[in-house]
C-alpha cells in the first residue's frame, strides 16, 4: 500500500484560482497547492484509509444519534425476553406470502429433552418492522424528548403484546445488545479521542521543551520516557485503575480512566515533537527568521509548528487504537468503567465465563466492533502516515 | 565491547530505581492499605478485631511510618536480601509465590517468542519477494486483523469456538486431576496440551507486527543496486536473497527482542486472566483487587527488570550482527 510511487497527482481538472484565471497543467496545480492541499491529495490515494474514514464517520455518526438509531433504551429490561438469541428477520411467511421485513412473535417453550426454557417463533403472529417506529421514550442529548426510533416493531397484527426485534439478541437481563453496542460506542470511541487530546498537550509541551532547550532537561525527559516505554502498559494501567475508588460517579470515573490511558500515550508524541524540533531548528528558514529578529515564541509557533503539524496528527491517530483497547481491557477486568456505564468493555464483562459464552454466544458481538474500530483506526493511521510528508513521493 | 556492556549496565541502575519508586507510589495510591482491607473484611464477616492486634501488625509492617521510610525499608530488603515481603492475599512470602508464576509467564512468553520469530521471518521474506501476489494480500490482510485483535478477545472467541465445535474446555495450565500431581511425563504432556493456546494467542499479534516490519525493510533492500549486482554476477536467487538483503532486513527484527517480551507480558496479563492460567497476570490482578501491595510491587519491579535486561540483550545481539551499530554504539 505504502510503496506506490506514482506521480503525486492523477487529477488534471483545471483548478479555478480566485481571480478567475484557469490553471490547466497538472504540474502547475501541484506547485501552487498548499501543504494541506497536498496532504489531502496524497491521503486520498490511499484507498483503505479513505474507506476507514467513511466507516469511522458512520461509527461516530451512530454514536452521536444513538438515541434515534437504536430501537430500544439500552437500560430497558425486557424480562420476558431475557437471553433471547438474535431475531430472525423475515420477508415471507410460512405460506410464502410477502409481508416486507417482519419478525414472528416469540413464545416461551421448554426443550423436550433438557426441559430448558427456550424461545419459539409463533408463525401466527407477525410483527412488521417499521421505519421510524414509536418506542421507548428518550431525550436526545438530554434536551429533546422524543419516542421515535429509526426502526423497530410496533403492536402486531394478532396480539396486543409487543415482540421486540433484537438484531444481536438480548443479554441475560433482557436488554437489547445492538442498542447497547451503539450506546457503548459513545464511551468506547471517545475514550481514545479524549485520551489523545490529553496526550497531545503533555506530549507537545514536554517534547517541545526538550527539543527546544535541549541539555539537561532534554536528557532527563528522554530518560523518563525510556523508563515509561520500557514498562508493560496493561499491568501498569491495571495498577492505576485499581486505585480508582469503586463508588465514584460515572463521569469522574470516565475522565480518570482516560487520564490513565493517556499517561503512556504522550511519550511517542513527545519523541516525535522533540525529533522534529531538533531537525527543523537547523533549517534555513528558521535561521532566516532568527536573522530577521523574530522572537523565539513566534519562531516556534509561526514557522516550526506548522512544519511538523502533520506528524503530530499522525502520531495522535496511531495512538487512538491502543487507548480503545486499553479501555476495553480495563473495563472487561472490572477495574475500568463499571455498569451502569455502557461501553464495549463493560458489555464484555458479561461474556467473561465460558458458561455464559456457551449459552449466550451473541454477547461476543462487542468484540467484533472493537476489532473493527481498531482496524479502521490502523488503516486511517497508515494513510495519514503516508500523507504526512506530501513533498516526498 | 566490554565497556559498552558496562556502560549499559550502569545506566540500568537509575532506570531500575525510577521503576521501583514508580511501582511503590502506584501501589500506594489507593486509600487505605492491605491491613485496613483485611480488617474491613474480617468485620464484614462478623468477627471482632482486637485493637491491640491491629496496632501490633501496623508496627510490624511499618505501616505507621511515612511513605518514604516504607519505601526505603522495602527496597533495602529487595536489594540486600532479595526479599520482596509478605503477601496477604496468598498468605505466603511473595518470593515463594512469584517465582513459579513469573517463571511460567516467562516460559509462555518465551515459547510465544519462538513461534513468533520462526513463523514471521520466513513469511516476511516470502511476502516481500512475492509482493502484490495472492500470498502477500492474504498475509497482509491476516496481519491487519492480527494487529487489531487484542489477545484477550481472541482468547474469548477461541474459548467459545473450541467449546462449541470441539467440546473442549480450554483454560488452566493443567487438567483438574494433574494440578497437584508431581512432575512426570504424563503431566508434561498434559501441560503441553493446555499451553499451546495461550502461546499461539500471544504470538499472533507479535507475528503480525514482525511480518509487516520485515516486509517493509525487505522491499526497501530489494530495490537497492547491490541486489541487481548480485543477480548480474549470476548468483542463484536463493543466495541473492539470503546473503544480502535478508541479513540487513533482519536487523530491526533482532531489536524487537526487547519489546516483544514486554508486549507478551503486557498483553499476556489479560489473556492469562481470561484463560484462568496459574501465572503472574492473574496473580497481579488478585493482588491489586486486595491491595496486596508487596505482591503487585514485586510484579512491576521484576517485569521492569526483565525488560531492561531484554533491551540490553537485543542491543547486544544487534551489535553482534551489525557492525555499523557496533561502532556507533561504542561512541554513545
Amino acid at each position: 500500500m505504502s510503496e506506490t510511487t506514482a506521480p503525486p497527482l492523477e487529477e488534471s481538472k483545471p483548478i479555478q484560482k480566485k481571480k478567475g484565471k484557469a490553471i490547466d497543467t497538472k504540474d502547475e496545480a501541484f506547485y501552487r497547492a498548499g501543504q494541506w492541499q497536498l496532504v489531502w491529495w496524497k491521503f486520498r490515494r490511499h484507498k483503505l484509509a479513505r474507506f476507514a474514514m467513511i466507516v469511522l464517520g458512520i461509527f461516530y455518526f451512530c454514536a452521536l444519534f444513538a438515541e434515534i438509531i437504536t430501537p430500544y433504551d439500552p437500560l430497558h429490561r425486557m424480562k420476558e425476553f431475557a437471553a433471547m438469541p438474535p431475531s430472525n428477520l423475515r420477508l415471507f411467511d410460512t405460506t410464502g406470502k410477502f409481508h416486507g421485513p417482519f419478525v414472528y412473535g416469540i413464545k416461551m417453550a421448554r426443550d423436550p429433552v433438557t426441559l430448558r426454557p427456550m424461545y419459539v417463533e409463533d408463525p401466527n403472529s407477525i410483527y412488521p418492522i417499521k421505519l421510524f417506529a414509536k418506542g421507548d421514550e428518550y431525550k436526545l442529548w438530554g434536551l429533546f424528548a422524543w419516542n421515535v426510533h429509526l426502526f423497530g416493531t410496533e403492536t402486531g397484527t394478532n396480539s396486543a403484546e409487543l415482540t421486540p426485534y433484537f438484531i444481536f439478541g438480548s443479554d441475560s437481563l433482557g436488554r437489547d445488545v445492538f442498542s447497547r453496542i451503539i450506546y457503548g460506542s459513545r464511551i468506547s470511541l471517545t475514550v481514545g479521542l479524549i485520551g489523545v487530546f490529553l496526550a497531545f498537550f503533555l506530549g507537545l509541551i514536554l517534547g517541545g521543551l526538550a527539543g527546544f532547550f535541549g541539555g539537561v532537561l532534554d536528557e532527563v525527559l528522554m530518560r523518563i520516557i525510556d523508563v515509561l516505554v520500557s514498562l508493560p502498559q496493561i499491568p501498569l494501567w491495571m495498577s492505576l485503575a485499581a486505585a480508582l475508588p469503586q463508588d465514584w460517579p460515572q463521569l469522574r470515573l470516565y475522565f480518570f480512566v482516560t487520564i490513565i490511558l493517556s499517561i503512556f500515550g504522550w511519550t511517542s508524541l513527545a519523541r516525535t515533537v522533540r525529533g522534529k524540533m531538533l531537525s527543523t531548528r537547523e533549517e534555513d528558514y528558521v535561521m532566516a527568521a532568527k536573522l530577521d529578529g523574530e522572537s523565539e515564541w513566534s519562531i516556534i509557533t509561526r514557522y516550526m509548528l506548522p512544519g511538523f503539524a502533520s506528524y503530530i496528527i499522525v502520531s495522535l491517530t496511531i495512538s487512538i487504537p491502543g487507548m480503545i483497547l486499553g479501555e476495553t481491557s480495563l473495563s472487561f477486568l472490572g477495574i475500568g468503567l463499571r455498569a451502569p456505564t455502557i461501553s464495549w468493555g463493560v458489555m464484555l464483562q458479561d461474556a467473561q465465563s465460558l458458561q455464559s459464552v456457551a449459552l449466550l454466544p451473541w454477547l461476543l458481538w462487542p468484540c467484533f466492533f472493537v476489532v473493527l474500530a481498531v482496524l479502521m483506526f490502523n488503516f486511517l493511521g497508515d494513510g495519514m502516515r503516508d500523507a504526512a510528508d506530501p513533498y516526498v513521493t | 565491547m566490554v565497556n559498552y556492556i558496562l556502560l549499559r549496565l550502569l545506566r540500568m541502575i537509575p532506570q531500575m530505581l525510577i521503576i521501583s519508586v514508580l511501582a511503590f507510589v502506584i501501589i500506594q495510591l489507593p486509600p487505605g492499605d492491605f491491613l485496613t482491607e483485611r480488617i474491613n473484611r474480617l468485620k464484614a464477616t462478623g468477627l471482632t478485631v482486637d485493637n491491640a492486634e491491629v496496632e501490633r501488625l501496623t508496627k510490624m509492617y511499618g505501616l505507621d511510618q511515612p511513605m518514604a521510610a516504607q519505601y526505603i525499608k522495602w527496597i533495602t530488603n529487595i536489594i540486600t536480601k532479595g526479599d520482596f515481603g509478605y503477601s496477604w492475599t496468598f498468605a505466603r512470602d511473595v518470593n515463594e509465590i512469584i517465582g513459579s508464576r513469573m517463571g511460567m509467564t516467562f516460559f509462555i512468553s518465551f515459547l510465544a517468542f519462538v513461534v513468533c520469530w520462526s513463523f514471521a521471518i520466513p513469511v516476511g521474506i516470502l511476502v516481500a519477494v512475492k509482493q502484490y501476489s495472492v500470498i502477500d494480500y492474504f498475509f497482509t490482510f491476516l496481519g491487519f486483523i492480527g494487529l487489531a485483535t487484542p489477545g484477550f478477545l481472541l482468547a474469548l472467541v477461541l474459548m467459545y469456538v473450541s467449546f462449541e465445535y470441539f467440546g473442549l474446555k480450554v483454560g488452566g495450565l493443567f487438567s483438574q486431576e494433574m494440578i497437584l500431581a508431581p512432575w512426570s511425563w504424563a503431566k508434561f504432556v498434559d501441560f503441553l496440551k493446555h499451553i499451546w493456546l495461550p502461546v499461539i494467542i500471544l504470538a499472533i499479534g507479535g507475528t503480525a507486527n514482525l511480518i509487516r516490519t520485515l516486509r517493509a525493510t525487505m522491499l526497501d533492500e530489494l530495490r537497492k543496486q547491490y541486489v541487481t549486482v548480485a543477480r548480474a554476477k549470476g548468483l542463484s536467487e536463493f543466495k541473492v536473497l539470503m546473503l544480502y538483503p535478508v541479513r540487513i532486513a533482519i536487523n530491526p527484527i533482532v531489536s524487537t527482542f526487547g519489546w516483544l517480551l514486554v508486549w507478551f507480558f503486557s498483553g499476556g496479563t489479560v489473556v492469562e486472566i481470561v484463560l484462568n492460567l496459574d501465572t503472574a497476570g492473574p496473580m497481579l490482578w488478585r493482588a491489586l483487587m486486595t491491595q496486596d501491595m508487596y505482591t503487585a510491587g514485586a510484579y512491576i519491579v521484576i517485569v521492569g527488570f526483565l525488560t531492561a535486561i531484554g533491551s540490553l540483550i537485543s542491543d547486544l545481539l544487534l551489535a553482534a550482527i551489525d557492525p555499523r551499530v557496533r561502532f556507533g554504539g561504542l561512541e554513545a
